[in-house]
């Protein structure tokens, strides 16, 4: 039987060529390795409310330190290799975010610091900015219940 | 020239392909092709500071190895037409703006390679005595314009491609020993529905096939008839895709069928997944690898089937499939 | 200042951290490996996520269970936005609503922005080997 005889039986035929993901490694690197970024945050949190700080302020010099370490590796050109590594365990904590915000900016360089690293640093990440006003749907209810 | 059933050309005087060039990066020259290429980089920049600039120096770099070992003067080359995947081409005309020679800028996609050979060998059979054909991809550069920054701490599914670094080309001529350009097909575009910018092969697939089984009834040829049989860049995937599509069609052309992108890396060590692709892939794999062959006889007729996928990073987010194409050229000695 | 070592490797709490925090990233490599999201959209599905929960007040309970194995990940990121934005309203009514979210996250945009720029000054980009 020709595959190629409609487009969905093409696509369907496709689907079962293509190797999948080995999706049991996958989810367990993703699993320690985010796990082990979560429990880094939990020690520098919990030094934070050691040294007095407020629960609030710990939370920011918490992503302030692990943006910083991510964009150190990701300068050091290590970090794609422990994202392919790591996978999600490395995108979804607060260091993918920062990876997806340093990454551009070396790679437009070439383009100069300002239509270059300026303009496209947020490539990658901006789309989260414009989807945070999702909430409005909130601050709305929070109005309401006045 | 003449045309022959649905869309083959046959030349009547052939043009020859009288000399090959190529040079690759670093990772193709790990890779089991090695030794058949002219040149190999050590570093994807070249001593350039941009990925694009890198690549304009090595299609420039190629064009000039390809005229040095020709021993034509470039006052004798009529024309070069050269291509690449970048926006407007700019690794073709930029490399070669002090070239000073007539240049066409062409666009296949992947299949630029075979594209400009075909227009190569309409002009020799014309008027032209010498012709140039090139093309180049950078790894770094496709990347950078189709997917995400180099940096950025990506998975790659085990259908994508890995763009080959490097620039292949071809001086194709009036007068020769060969091997010589008998058929060229160009093909049409086929698309299939293929959504997915990391299955390329599949959607190159069915245009692979569409032009092969177009060249067979229009030469009246079956697969024994070539040595060889190879595609551009259709990759692992790709691969077992078009022999499966051939094979419901009657043909069997398991035996002696190969492809570009399969042969260019070594998928257990280089961790390339389905294979390379770009416009370089197919160019640099004949020019170094196939053009020898020819060359000492290990193989005497092949038909070199360059695979393009014709889209680019909006058609994708606007949720266009994509469309494939693929030109065939017979080349005999 | 003295600080009570003890306290800080509380080994029960640094466990449910990992736990919570590894679930989260097992669902992100879910959805980077079922679907063909890019990993830009995948992000956005997070920090969403995260501030619809935590408008909602339920991803404060995961928050006060497992500390930063839910707000490390961008779904705390999220979180974050929406806690900003409700103490925003709180304080300066309206207005607050646009200025709360944004400024509960300003820490973390402008430590991005500020490493980015300096990793772009000194650090050049290199050709993946794999």
């Amino acid at each position: 039987m020709d595959p190629t005889q409609t487009k969905q039986g093409y696509q369907d035929y496709v689907d079962k060529k293509s190797p999948n993901s080995p999706i049991a490694k996958n989810l367990f690197n993703a699993f320690w390795t985010g796990g082990l970024i979560c429990s880094i945050g939990q020690i520098i949190l919990n030094i934070c409310k050691e040294r007095g700080f407020d629960i609030t302020t710990s939370g920011t010099i918490v992503s302030i330190i692990l943006i910083g370490l991510s964009a150190f590796l990701t300068g050091l050109n290590i970090f794609n290799k422990i994202g392919k590594f790591c996978g999600a365990g490395s995108l979804i904590p607060i260091t993918g975010f920062a990876n997806s915000i340093v990454s551009p900016a070396m790679e437009y360089k070439s383009e100069g610091y300002v239509m270059g690293v300026g303009a496209k640093m947020f490539t990658v990440a901006r789309t989260c900015f414009s989807f945070w006003y999702f909430k409005c749907y909130y601050c709305w209810n929070y109005i309401f219940n006045f | 020239m003449q045309k022959i059933g649905k869309q083959t050309i046959k030349f009547d005087a052939p043009p020859t392909v009288s000399e090959c060039a190529s040079i690759v990066g670093p990772k193709e020259a790990d890779g089991p092709l090695c030794k058949y290429f002219d040149q190999t980089l050590e570093d994807e920049f070249w001593g350039e500071k941009s990925w694009e600039k890198a690549e304009s120096k090595i299609i420039k770099e190629t064009v000039s190895t390809l005229i040095g070992k020709s021993g034509v003067s470039t006052a004798d080359v009529d024309m070069v037409i050269a291509g690449d995947l970048l926006n407007q081409c700019i690794s073709s005309s930029f490399g070669l703006r002090d070239s000073n020679i007539p240049f066409l800028g062409v666009f296949g996609a992947c299949s630029t390679f075979v594209e400009s050979m075909s227009i190569s060998a309409i002009c020799v059979e014309g008027f032209a005595k010498n012709v140039i054909c090139a093309t180049s991809s950078h790894f770094c550069s496709a990347e950078k314009q189709f997917r995400f920054p180099l940096e950025l701490g990506n998975q790659r599914p085990p259908t994508a491609q890995w763009t080959v670094t490097g620039s292949g080309a071809a001086l194709i001529s009036k007068s020769g020993n060969g091997p010589f350009i008998t058929h060229i097909t160009p093909g049409k575009i086929v698309d299939m529905g293929i959504k997915d910018a990391n299955s390329m092969g599949a959607a190159m697939a069915p245009a692979f096939c569409d032009t092969l089984l177009t060249h067979f009834q229009d030469t009246g040829r079956n697969p024994s008839y070539y040595d060889a049989i190879i595609s551009g860049d259709l990759g692992h995937i790709g691969k077992e895709i078009s022999i499966d599509i051939m094979k419901s069609h009657g043909y069997n052309i398991k035996s002696n069928y190969n492809d570009c992108g399969v042969m260019i890396f070594d998928k257990a060590s280089q961790d390339t997944h389905s294979g390379g692709s770009g416009c370089a892939c197919c160019a640099t794999v004949f020019s170094g690898y196939w053009f020898k062959q020819l060359q000492n006889k290990k193989v005497k007729k092949i038909l070199l089937i360059a695979t393009g996928a014709l889209m680019n990073s909006t058609s994708s987010q606007q949720g266009e499939s994509i469309p494939g194409i693929a030109h065939a050229i017979s080349i005999e000695i | 200042m003295n600080i009570n070592w003890a306290n800080v490797f509380d080994w029960m709490q640094i466990f449910k951290c990992f736990i919570v925090g590894g679930a989260i990233c097992v669902i992100g490599q879910i959805l980077i490996d079922k679907t063909k999201l890019t990993p830009a959209r995948i992000l956005v599905i997070f920090v969403t996520t995260g501030a619809v929960l935590g408008g909602l007040g339920i991803y404060k309970y995961l928050v006060d269970f497992a500390g930063a194995g839910a707000t490390v990940p961008l779904t705390g990121f999220g979180y974050n936005l929406a806690k900003g934005t409700i103490e925003g309203v709180q304080q300066q009514g309206l207005i607050g609503a646009f200025t709360g979210g944004v400024k509960a996250a300003a820490g973390g945009i402008a430590a991005a922005v500020f490493f980015g720029y300096i990793a772009s000054l000194i650090a050049k980009p290199k050709m993946k080997k794999q």
